[in-house]
């Protein structure tokens, strides 16, 4: 039978939404074809993780536990997870496109001599082989990809792909390895930015801002809507590039590919390359100024107003609907 | 110190993108040529430890000839040397065969740090300098936004999701540029001008010693096509009061998106 094996990113002893999304993925992938599903999960006591992992759909967890391998580091990671790849053969890996899987999953293919497709957004298969769907141009074009020869390894975009349905009373089997956690770099501090802020690329709803609040002193208003409705902060490159906000918040072709549910734009013109990045959000509402500019081509809900009138108004009534919502 | 950087030459990032009539590719005709924008970090960033430690940058660049230009950009920029990678089993690598040549070319300058971009802008893989790295048995940083150069390890903060981590690394390293990392350089006239007399090589995959069967691509894109028109645009008219209480209710009701 063959299997479908995930790698299963952890952060400070927890499972991100993006494993979960991975398992949930290969689970479906899974039961087209009459296969199995295993997950790799890596880090210094995370055997209580493999539980949520079977709930989401693994048959079998292996767990890499090591106290030096508490921070993620790429050489040992990609070793231990390469390793059991080459022992299990599975027909297909999934790894998340984090920052981590990002790192990962290059490194785990070359040692395997298999081919990644990075950034999946879709899934099928296709006589018995797996075919991808990704983003190229950011987002401008979409890429059909078949592999050669097997383990057929895919990264899965974030916020993309459903969580299945846990079910607390599937057990996984544990297989516990021993890894070899040497690494020529190492992670010797991390500064987490503002804690409680919504990761761009993880968010469901982002609130973006761009040349025409006119100035830094104005994008609190971008920052008052998306407290608001708990959404990200987002940013165009102009306004980046002005030096407005960090580069962390650039949404487009050098920034950041988005796809939350609910995507406002707030005077941003709509460059393509902004466009690239965030066109496959599912709902857009563009407030802008200028009635004919782009970004109102790919919105559903465009508003031609002042975002200085607006903004304030919307945050107020998205305020006061959501509390009452509760 | 010797360094060594990919360069990878990109259609501008506000290139209209047709498909090509294989369905597979895209039109180059009209496309403006640049150096990914990632990559133009890694060559600054390369220049900037140069001038303070000393050494020499040279950049590698693997694609027809068109890549020449991306080439000189960086030569004028201040790079030292090039070498462009040219043959056409190039012409349906992945990833993988890209990393695989690279490899080649870079493993006998003993570069004590490589530098790349963290991804090709429009191939958006960002798989190259891990994959070149393993190849390579060297160890990694990826998404850099700082390289702190000491004798014989780096320290470099890289960026994730909401933070940034600081790692220790030992030399020779592999290290992904990410933005933030540094504001590239114009050109100099000057620059411009020496740019034309720097040596740039080129060597094929025989000069590489490698043969078609080390450049098998494992991936390969089937089909290429531009992403689905999104349905019209739904203006929403009167006063701000009303189009904010309107946009609440079409966001609530219609889209059921909060």
């Amino acid at each position: 039978m063959p299997a479908i094996l995930t790698y299963a990113e952890q952060r400070d002893g927890k499972l991100r939404r993006p494993s979960l999304e991975a398992v949930s993925e290969a689970r479906r992938l899974a039961d087209a074809e009459g296969a199995s599903v295993e997950s790799v999960v890596i880090g210094s006591g995370v055997e209580g993780l493999a539980a949520a992992l079977g709930a989401y759909g693994a048959d079998t967890v292996h767990v890499v536990d090591h106290p030096e391998l508490a921070a993620y580091a790429s050489e040992s990671y990609a070793r231990a997870l390469a390793g059991i790849v080459a022992g299990r053969k599975p027909s297909v890996v999934l790894v998340p496109y984090t920052a981590a899987g990002k790192d990962l999953a290059p490194r785990a293919a070359a040692r395997l001599g298999a081919g990644l497709a990075s950034d999946c957004v879709s899934l099928a298969w296709k006589g018995g082989r797996l075919e991808a769907r990704r983003p190229m141009f950011a987002g401008k074009a979409y890429a059909t990809v078949r592999w050669e020869g097997e383990p057929q390894i895919a990264s899965l975009r974030p916020n993309v792909f459903p969580l299945g349905t846990p079910d607390a009373l599937r057990k996984p089997a544990v297989e516990k390895h021993v890894p070899d956690p040497s690494a020529r770099a190492r992670v010797t501090a991390v500064h987490a930015a503002d804690s409680g802020k919504v990761e761009l690329t993880e968010a469901q709803i982002i609130v973006s801002g761009g040349r025409g609040l006119r100035g830094p002193e104005n994008f609190h208003l971008v920052q008052g809507l998306a407290e608001a409705l708990g959404a990200a902060v987002g940013a165009s490159r102009a306004v980046v590039d002005a030096g407005w906000v960090d580069h962390q918040l650039q949404v487009g072709q050098t920034g950041k590919t988005v796809s939350p549910t609910l995507y406002v734009a707030c005077g941003i013109s709509g460059a393509i390359q902004h466009l690239a990045g965030m066109s496959s959000s599912k709902v857009i509402v563009a407030i802008n100024k200028d009635p004919e500019a782009p970004i109102f081509k790919v919105a559903d809900y465009g508003i031609v107003g002042d975002v200085f009138e607006l903004l304030p108004k919307l945050t107020e009534a998205a305020r006061a609907y959501l509390s009452t919502k509760g | 110190m010797k360094l060594a950087v990919c360069v990878k030459q990109v259609p501008d990032t506000e290139t209209r993108i047709r498909v090509s009539p294989d369905g597979a590719g895209i039109v180059e005709t009209d496309v403006n040529w640049i150096v990914s924008p990632y990559d133009e970090f890694a060559i600054e960033e390369a220049l900037r430890i140069k001038e303070a430690r000393g050494g020499e940058v040279v950049l590698v660049s693997l694609g027809p000839d068109r890549v020449l230009s991306a080439l000189r950009s960086g030569l004028a920029m201040g790079a030292d040397s090039a070498i462009h990678l040219k043959d056409p089993l190039f012409d349906r690598a992945d990833p993988l065969a890209t990393a695989q040549a690279l490899a080649a070319a870079i493993k006998p300058l003993d570069a004590e740090l490589v530098l790349a971009g963290q991804q090709g802008v429009g191939g958006d893989n960002s798989q190259v300098p891990g994959l070149l790295a393993e190849i390579l048995d060297l160890p990694q940083v990826t998404m850099a936004v700082k390289i702190d150069v000491q004798d014989g390890r780096a320290v470099v903060t890289r960026e994730t999701e909401g933070a940034h981590e600081e790692w220790d690394v030992t030399l020779p390293a592999v290290v992904s540029a990410q933005k933030g990392l540094n504001e590239p350089r114009y050109a100099s006239l000057k620059g411009i001008m020496a740019a034309k007399k720097k040596p740039v090589e080129t060597r094929d995959a025989a000069a590489l010693g490698l043969a078609a069967e080390d450049l098998i691509p494992r991936t390969r894109v089937v089909a290429l096509e531009l992403p689905a028109a999104r349905a019209a645009v739904k203006m929403i008219e009167g006063d701000p009061d009303t189009q904010v209480a309107e946009l609440l209710r079409l966001l609530r009701e219609e889209a059921k998106v909060i």
